[in-house]
């Protein structure tokens, strides 16, 4: 029998994966009506929003930028859909359309300026964090009711088998985490985003295409921002131009409890749909318990601790002793030098 | 700072001496300056009497007073940030230890009847302060000692904070009141008090770095903090101070915003201020990187950023002031890149010379 080995890279996401059963099946054991499927299933589609922006920040984040804009995003692409629907009487799909080309050109804003100036990503993905949220406002500054028949079948359209209704959020979450996925390990564009996380310098020298590649990251992020938001209008359908006020955060802690090191270079797109979905399983553990909201915070804030403390114990494991000793003799060595 | 920039300051150090960095530090304060100025000036030609001080019952009074008032909380901010920032950091954390500390001093000063310890709003204040002094100790300890990266160290308090601010005092605001607060918020003195504490803050900060050697070793750490060891700098516990200082200036902003509203509220208080005192510290010509910073250039630019709040207020409706907050950042973020200085010369260049090309051509023909 061959022997399971658990690879030193695969540490973390292992850690996340034992984290998200333990989890589950605690509160499965609090709340035994947890364990139903109706609430699986529903665990997917209320997190779907979540996941598929986290999916696109993760590329930008392994990418070793950071996307502060996500948030505001999903707020432009709510408020863009319901007026284009119901002020301007567009059809829906084109509406579509134009909402993710919205999120791409947002994206792409961030990805132009990061590339051609050399900006730092914090900062510019700061200033479009303003940006799309003031545009929220432009456009208007009460939330839109989305009340056409369209958005009354987009929130129930979904496979049904037997009891269980796969969402149509879900659907599309699947449909994203898998190309994000194939993207990631197995095209060339993947390959260089892992290689400009761990050493921009060295994947240039190698002749990859960073620039256009960091241009793209950022472009994805905001189309998954985009596609996140019009989801979000299945569950709730109006757009608020104070929609999401500081998820942000919410999404960046999913993508790190996944797993993957802010520094980037490294982690795995399955280690945010595990962060996620430890994310919701909290949040339906604290709902269901009936206890302060507050909590959500907190544990979110402790996860990220313990979550970010093991991995960097773990990051400075085995190179950690290399550097130890390279540090004593360094140091003897200049003691040498100067004695 | 790259090598080569270590190279040029080497090479020149010793032929122009102390001078030279003077200059240096000067022309870095030039934009963020000039970009006020500016700013200023518009608004005095577009807002009739922008300047006028007067005083009203006793009280100063005035736009360019209220500039200075409102924008006190991120300009304390902006002192314990650059630090953090000169030492290649970034704290997130500061708006959420805002909150925790308006939440603290409300809760400490309610009755007990009311779930609060019932002390007096001084002493409430206090332990707001000190637990500022402790989240920032957390902080430290997680970047210092535990090898954390800053930007997710400091995430971990800026969601939990708020969280630990809510289970304080819930989610609705909490009414303030006593001696203390209305000193705070309206003082029988001439000036306002927020200014005043800004004052202290920045003098006793500025004294820190230029009479003693800490802002040294923090500009030495932020420049290259291996080489900073080997010269003998306590890396970890210069690293933890400044997070720790940065703790007690965020608690300090927050018992002041709490004071201006006279309200302190786990969710509005210092809601996006980390981003605003980021901004203000690198308007101010201080590094995300690291390295060289500079304590007037953050002052300058949180009153730039309070300056622009201001004009946007009396100028344009509220539905776009987000939007040109954000271009205006954009503005002087590429300012401030020398890619971008660099390419918009290129572009003129090459305009001239086309220019000069065609005068060419037609002085031939």
């Amino acid at each position: 029998m061959k022997r399971l080995r658990l690879d030193q890279r695969h540490v973390p996401l292992a850690a996340t994966l034992v984290v998200c059963v333990l989890l589950y099946v605690l509160t499965g054991l609090q709340y035994p009506s947890f364990f139903s499927p109706l609430v699986l299933a529903d665990l997917f589609s209320d997190n779907a929003r979540l996941d598929i922006a986290a999916l696109g920040s993760t590329f930008v984040i392994l990418s070793g930028g950071i996307d502060l804009s996500v948030a505001s995003v999903m707020a432009l692409a709510t408020m863009f859909m319901a007026t284009a629907v119901e002020r301007f009487h567009l059809h829906p799909a084109i509406a579509i359309v134009l909402t993710l080309f919205v999120g791409c050109g947002v994206g792409y804003l961030n990805g132009a300026l990061i590339h051609f100036f050399d900006l730092p990503p914090f900062l510019v993905t700061l200033a479009t964090l303003f940006l799309a949220r003031g545009c929220c406002f432009l456009i208007s500054m009460s939330p839109v009711a989305a009340e056409s028949p369209f958005f009354q079948s987009f929130g129930e359209a979904g496979l049904h088998l037997g009891t269980i209704t796969l969402h149509l959020g879900t659907i599309v979450f699947a449909g994203v985490a898998i190309v994000c996925i194939y993207a990631a390990h197995l095209t060339r564009f993947g390959r260089t985003v892992y290689a400009m996380g761990g050493n921009e310098q060295a994947a240039r020298l190698m002749g990859l295409a960073v620039g256009k590649t960091k241009v793209l990251v950022y472009v994805f992020g905001g189309l998954a921002a985009a596609l996140a938001g019009i989801m979000a209008m299945a569950n709730i359908p109006s757009g608020d131009p104070l929609n999401y006020l500081g998820q942000e955060l919410d999404v960046i802690a999913a993508v790190v409890i996944g797993g993957t090191v802010l520094t980037g270079g490294v982690g795995y797109l399955a280690g945010t749909v595990l962060g996620v979905l430890i994310l919701g399983i909290m949040q339906d553990f604290i709902t269901f318990g009936n206890r302060d909201a507050a909590w959500t915070q907190i544990t979110t804030g402790l996860l990220l601790f313990v979550f970010v403390a093991m991995q960097t114990v773990l990051g400075r494991w085995k190179p950690g002793q290399r550097q130890k000793l390279w540090t004593r003799r360094t140091s003897t060595q200049s003691i040498g030098i100067t004695s | 700072m790259s090598s080569q920039a270590v190279l040029e300051s080497a090479s020149t150090a010793p032929k122009r001496g102390a001078d030279f960095g003077r200059l240096h530090l000067w022309g870095k304060l030039l934009w963020p300056a000039l970009a006020l100025a500016i700013l200023l000036a518009i608004d005095g030609i577009c807002i009739r009497g922008f300047f006028s001080v007067s005083i009203v019952q006793g009280r100063l009074t005035g736009t360019l007073v209220d500039i200075f008032r409102y924008g006190a909380p991120v300009m304390v901010l902006s002192v314990g940030m650059t630090f953090v920032l000169a030492t290649g950091g970034v704290d997130l954390s500061v708006g959420a230890i805002m909150a925790l500390a308006g939440a603290i001093a409300a809760k400490a000063a309610m009755p007990t009847s009311l779930n609060g310890m019932g002390i007096s709003p001084g002493s409430g204040i206090a332990i707001a302060l000190l637990v500022s002094v402790l989240a920032g100790m957390w902080n430290g300890m997680s970047v210092a000692w535990l090898g954390m990266q800053p930007i997710v160290a400091t995430l971990v308090l800026m969601v939990a904070g708020r969280g630990i601010a809510r289970l304080c005092i819930g989610a609705a605001n909490v009414p303030l009141s006593g001696t203390i607060w209305t000193a705070l918020h309206n003082p029988h003195l001439t000036l306002p008090m927020a200014p005043i504490i800004v004052l202290i803050v920045a003098v006793v900060a500025g004294l820190l770095t230029r009479v003693t050697s800490i802002g040294l070793f923090v500009e030495a750490l932020g420049g290259n903090p291996v080489a900073s060891r080997y010269a003998g700098v306590r890396v970890g516990l210069i690293t933890f101070m400044v997070y720790v200082f940065c703790g007690l200036c965020a608690g300090i902003a927050g018992i002041i915003s709490s004071a201006d509203v006279m309200i302190a509220n786990a969710s509005s208080t210092g809601m996006y201020m980390e981003l605003d005192a980021i901004l203000a510290v690198v308007i101010g010509g201080t590094a995300l990187t690291g390295g060289r910073f500079s304590l007037v250039g953050s002052l300058i630019g949180a009153l730039l950023i309070q300056t622009l709040q201001t004009t946007l207020i009396y100028k344009v409706p509220i539905q776009q002031t987000l939007v040109i907050k954000a271009v205006v950042v954009l503005a002087v973020c590429l300012l401030q890149s020398a890619e971008f200085r660099r390419k918009s010369l290129a572009v003129c260049a090459r305009l001239g010379l086309s220019r000069t090309r065609k005068a060419a051509a037609q002085v031939a023909s």
